[in-house]
């Protein structure tokens, strides 16, 4: 899967918690869940939940704990579908 | 403040508690439970209460399908702080209508709740007995010891989330005040096990990076603190009027000089799960303000400290909501560093522990903070973090808690004299 697909899904999935529209159009790989997108950090666990449905993966706490944008995420993701 | 009584994870009892606070001593221990159920966190504090202690609270028929633990520390902190202001217990007793109490919990009896929702769901309710209501409605542990110590005047249940606690000592303080009472049993009490704390593991707020040294899991102020250890237990202190207090000749182990309660509405930096600083700073000005005494008159800070992310603004709220920083900065300690985050009885807990400071003339050491976070030293002087037992003379200590729902309360305490 490219990253255009993946941050196009990640869109999708974050649509619903993030409060900063205008961020969420332009979301790219340096966007941040928290500080551009204003995501209220108590979803961000949200986020990763859907993220794992979405995926069907299983993520780790220490993954968990670094998925805070968009980077991170594309990395986590991808590093688990490459590991199934 | 007469009385004293706790069931905490690290001490059942003052004099257990006062030497467990004293030396150190961490009630934090690996949860087989929580492990079993694959938490990420696996590792809790609970008090040690053995049914021989169980049945110097409740009888043997009471104790037949009792399944709330809450209500059981409940009782076993408000009984003894009653004993301990040498108030009478027992059910010979007539209704005593200037006494009442004011008993938080943040829910009730999780444990029975979900005993009845099997039994129903499998058509079972009328073998459910009589004994989930008093067990799972929200103020039971009001009502239960609302009976045991023939308490008639206001008897009820506060609850906000984790400053249930420091919050119905000021409910109990205001009933006082008014002339509405003589006498207030405040304190509040929380369930312990998975059905409470698995709502926090989700929430990723648990430390999950300690499971194998369960003793240094709790970490306020440290670099290292990576979420709170969860905790459960309960906390009581007897008010009541100066006045009823010297007629009584009863001991005085410190005064409520008032205190402030207030929510930051999730404005602002504030949201259902973080504090708004703005009203945090206005809740420790307006305690101040309440109590009559100068920020600088201040000793020691009991804060709220969770050992999560949010330590360091805790700390910058209070350096300046009270005009003081570096060595100009009060003591602080956190006991979270012991218990872990006793949720809603972590206000009351935390009281009990800074009463027991003021009277006997202590710091209790801040374990687990060994290396100090940068951005608190940054703020004050690290000796202002006693990391040993200090014995010390204080006069004025400031206690807040803060809750979800953005909620805060601020109580100020003398050294009685």
């Amino acid at each position: 899967m490219d990253k255009e697909t993946l941050i196009t899904q990640l869109r999708e999935i974050v649509k619903p918690y993030a409060k900063n529209e205008e961020a969420l159009l332009n979301i790219n790989e340096n966007t941040d869940f928290v500080n551009d997108l204003k995501i209220n950090s108590a979803n961000l666990v949200d986020v990763i939940l859907d993220v794992e449905e979405q995926f069907n993966i299983v993520i780790d706490n220490e993954s968990m704990e670094r998925m805070l944008n968009v980077k991170s995420a594309i990395e986590i993701i991808e590093a688990k579908l490459g590991a199934q | 403040m007469t009385g004293l009584g706790v069931a905490a994870p690290n001490g059942v009892g003052i004099p257990a508690f006062t030497e467990a606070i004293k030396a150190g001593i961490s009630g934090i221990r690996h949860d087989p439970e929580l492990a079993a159920l694959q938490f990420s966190c696996q590792i809790a504090g609970r008090p040690d209460v053995p049914e021989i202690l169980q049945l110097q609270y409740l009888d043997a028929l009471e104790l037949r399908n009792f399944n709330s633990n809450g209500i059981l520390y409940g009782l076993i902190a408000g009984i003894d702080a009653w004993k301990d202001a040498q108030l009478p217990v027992g059910a010979e007793l007539a209704p005593d209508w200037d006494s009442g109490t004011i008993f938080g919990a943040g829910s009730a009896g999780v444990d029975k709740l979900r005993e009845a929702i099997y039994k129903v769901d499998a058509l079972q309710v009328r073998r459910l007995g009589s004994t989930v209501v008093p067990q799972t409605m929200a103020s039971g542990i009001s009502a239960w010891l609302g009976g045991k110590l023939a308490l008639a005047n206001q008897v009820s249940t506060n609850s906000s989330a984790c400053a249930t606690g420091a919050e119905s000592v000021l409910m109990a303080y205001e009933r006082i005040r008014n002339g509405h009472a003589k006498r207030m049993l405040a304190g509040s009490t929380s369930d312990a096990g998975p059905y409470i704390w698995g709502g926090f593991d989700a929430l990723k707020v648990c430390t999950f990076k300690h499971n194998d040294h369960p003793a240094a899991g709790s970490r306020p102020m440290s670099a290292s603190a990576s979420g709170f250890v969860p905790g459960s237990g309960a906390g009581a202190l007897v008010l009541e009027s100066l006045d009823s207090a010297l007629e009584r000749k009863a001991p005085i182990y410190a005064e409520v000089l008032g205190g402030h309660i207030n929510a930051g509405a999730q404005r602002g930096d504030g949201s259902m799960t973080a504090p708004n600083s703005i009203a945090v700073q206005r809740c420790i000005r307006e305690a101040i303000k309440a109590a009559g005494v100068e920020p600088e008159e201040i000793d020691a800070i009991n804060g709220h400290l969770t050992a999560t992310g949010k330590d360091a603004l805790e700390v910058e709220n209070w350096s300046t909501a009270l005009g003081r920083r570096g060595k100009d900065f009060p003591y602080i300690n956190a006991l979270k560093c012991m218990i872990g985050h006793c949720l809603s009885a972590s206000g009351s807990i935390e009281l009990v522990a800074a009463i027991l400071q003021l009277n006997e003339g202590f710091l209790f050491p801040n374990i687990n903070c060994e290396d100090l976070h940068p951005d608190i030293t940054a703020i004050i002087d690290p000796e202002k973090i006693p990391q040993q037992l200090v014995y010390k003379e204080l006069n004025l200590i400031a206690k807040a808690s803060f809750g979800f729902g953005d909620v805060n309360a601020c109580v100020i305490l003398k050294k009685y004299k």
